[in-house]
Formats: C-alpha cells, sequence, structure tokens
C-alpha cells in the first residue's frame, strides 16, 4: 500500500467499484457527491482551481485542507493539491474502465521526510492530529 | 492500525494525562509532588496517570534520592507522525464511503 523512494512516499489505495466510470468521476468531481463520502468542500473540477476541504475543527486544527487542482481529464484523472497542517502533498485519482465496472487508483504522494517531522513543531500541536486519528479509527468500527 | 498507535492513543485520550504529559513536554521533567501541587489532582491519581503513561512509553522516570523525576520521551510520539500510515487508513475508510455514495447514487 505504500511505496518508497529516495526523497518522497506516496500512499497507494486501490479499489475495484461495481459501477460505471461515469458514476464514479460524478462522486469525485461533484461537490454536494464530495461531500457524502470525503469532506464539505467548494471544489470545480476546473485546472488551477483552489478549494477547500472542511472538516470539524479540533483543538489546534481548523480542520481545512487547503487545495488546488492540477489535473482533470473526465473519467479518467483527477489531480490536486493536498495541504494541510505543514504537509504539502498531491492527491491523484485515476479511473481505469473494467469489465465489472470501473478501478480506481488514489495515490497521494510527496510525503517527505521532513514533513512527517512537522507535527513535531509546537505550531499546530499534536493535539489536533490525535484527534483527527481518533476519528478515523473511530469510523473504522 | 498499528498496536504502538493504540497505545498511545488510549494513553493520551485522558485529558488529565494528557496535561500531565504536556506539561513534562514543555517544562522539562517534574516529580510526582510538583505535579501534584502544580494541579488539581490528587498525588495518588497523579502516580496513577504516570504509571499509565510510562506503560505507554510516553514517560520516563528517573530515580533520585527519595523521589522519581518524571520526563517526556517525546519520541513515544513518532507513530502517530507516520502520515503515510494515517492517510493510509483515512483512504482506506473514504473509499468505503464513496462505495456507499455510489450505491445511493443508483436509487
Amino acid at each position: 500500500m505504500t511505496t518508497s523512494d529516495a526523497s518522497t512516499r506516496s500512499v497507494i489505495v486501490e479499489r475495484e467499484f461495481a459501477h460505471p466510470p461515469e458514476k464514479v468521476w460524478r462522486a469525485l468531481t461533484e461537490s454536494s457527491l464530495i461531500e457524502q463520502w470525503l469532506m464539505k468542500n467548494d471544489f470545480q473540477p476546473v485546472t488551477g482551481h483552489s478549494f477547500q476541504l472542511r472538516m470539524e475543527p479540533v483543538p489546534n486544527w481548523n480542520g481545512v485542507v487547503d487545495c488546488r487542482v492540477l489535473d482533470v481529464e473526465p473519467r479518467k484523472t483527477l489531480s490536486y493539491t493536498w495541504g494541510t497542517l505543514g504537509l504539502e502533498s498531491v492527491v491523484t485519482f485515476t479511473l481505469t474502465p473494467t469489465a465489472a465496472g470501473t478501478h480506481v487508483r488514489m495515490e497521494q504522494s510527496g510525503f517527505r521526510p521532513d514533513q512527517e517531522a512537522a507535527y513535531k513543531g509546537a505550531t499546530y500541536g499534536w493535539r489536533g492530529f490525535i484527534d483527527g486519528l481518533e476519528r478515523v479509527v473511530a469510523e473504522l468500527k | 492500525m498499528q498496536r504502538s498507535v493504540e497505545i498511545v492513543f488510549k494513553a493520551l485520550a485522558d485529558p488529565t494525562r494528557r496535561g500531565i504529559f504536556e506539561r513534562l513536554t514543555r517544562d522539562g521533567e517534574h516529580t510526582v509532588h510538583a505535579l501534584t501541587q502544580a494541579g488539581r489532582v490528587s498525588q495518588p491519581m497523579v502516580s496513577k496517570h504516570l504509571a499509565a503513561l510510562k506503560r505507554a512509553r510516553l514517560v520516563r522516570g528517573c530515580r533520585r534520592g527519595r523521589e522519581t523525576h518524571y520526563s517526556a520521551r517525546q519520541e513515544a510520539l513518532a507513530p502517530l507522525v507516520d502520515w503515510v500510515g494515517h492517510y493510509g487508513v483515512f483512504w482506506q475508510s473514504k473509499m468505503d464511503r464513496l462505495e456507499d455514495v455510489l450505491e445511493r447514487m443508483d436509487k
């Protein structure tokens, strides 16, 4: 699930959905649908568009992810920057049609070793991060 | 989620323990006595919380004379600053939600 090279690491999550690429594309690019599975947002599928993803604020974190659209190829590729808490990364969704539906590959890239340490700084504190993690863990149950 | 993360989570889930850990992080080492004076928690409770923090390896104790001096092991937070691990879990859970959304879109 993770890869590594000399300087940066990526998170890769792949999933096959029993739905056609057109439909998956809508879920990835329509603001109201994005909100249902990811976060509140002001996304527009326009290259260069800056937008924010918003979660409920937690102590020491305002819950905001700053993003900018890098690449939009309908039903194929969607890519945007993902910046929060000192982390600067890029999220890319790649859609491939399959016999049963659509294969989706999500890659979040650009984790540098020094960014992993960003949280150690007092600027954001570690509590916000812990609360964020707790929420993710809670969702798993 | 890795076990080390869970242990650190549980230890820091309690606000009093989090307060003690923050204080040790911010102000350096303290004895149980000093920590008790600083807060509104009884000495037995402070000792209990310190024991939990020690089990999570968030705090180390160093005995000098009659008292043990406690300090924070900030490196114990390393599992929590593992962005790759964090976002791995995050996206898996988001993909589950995406699947639900796709199911609902049919209706």
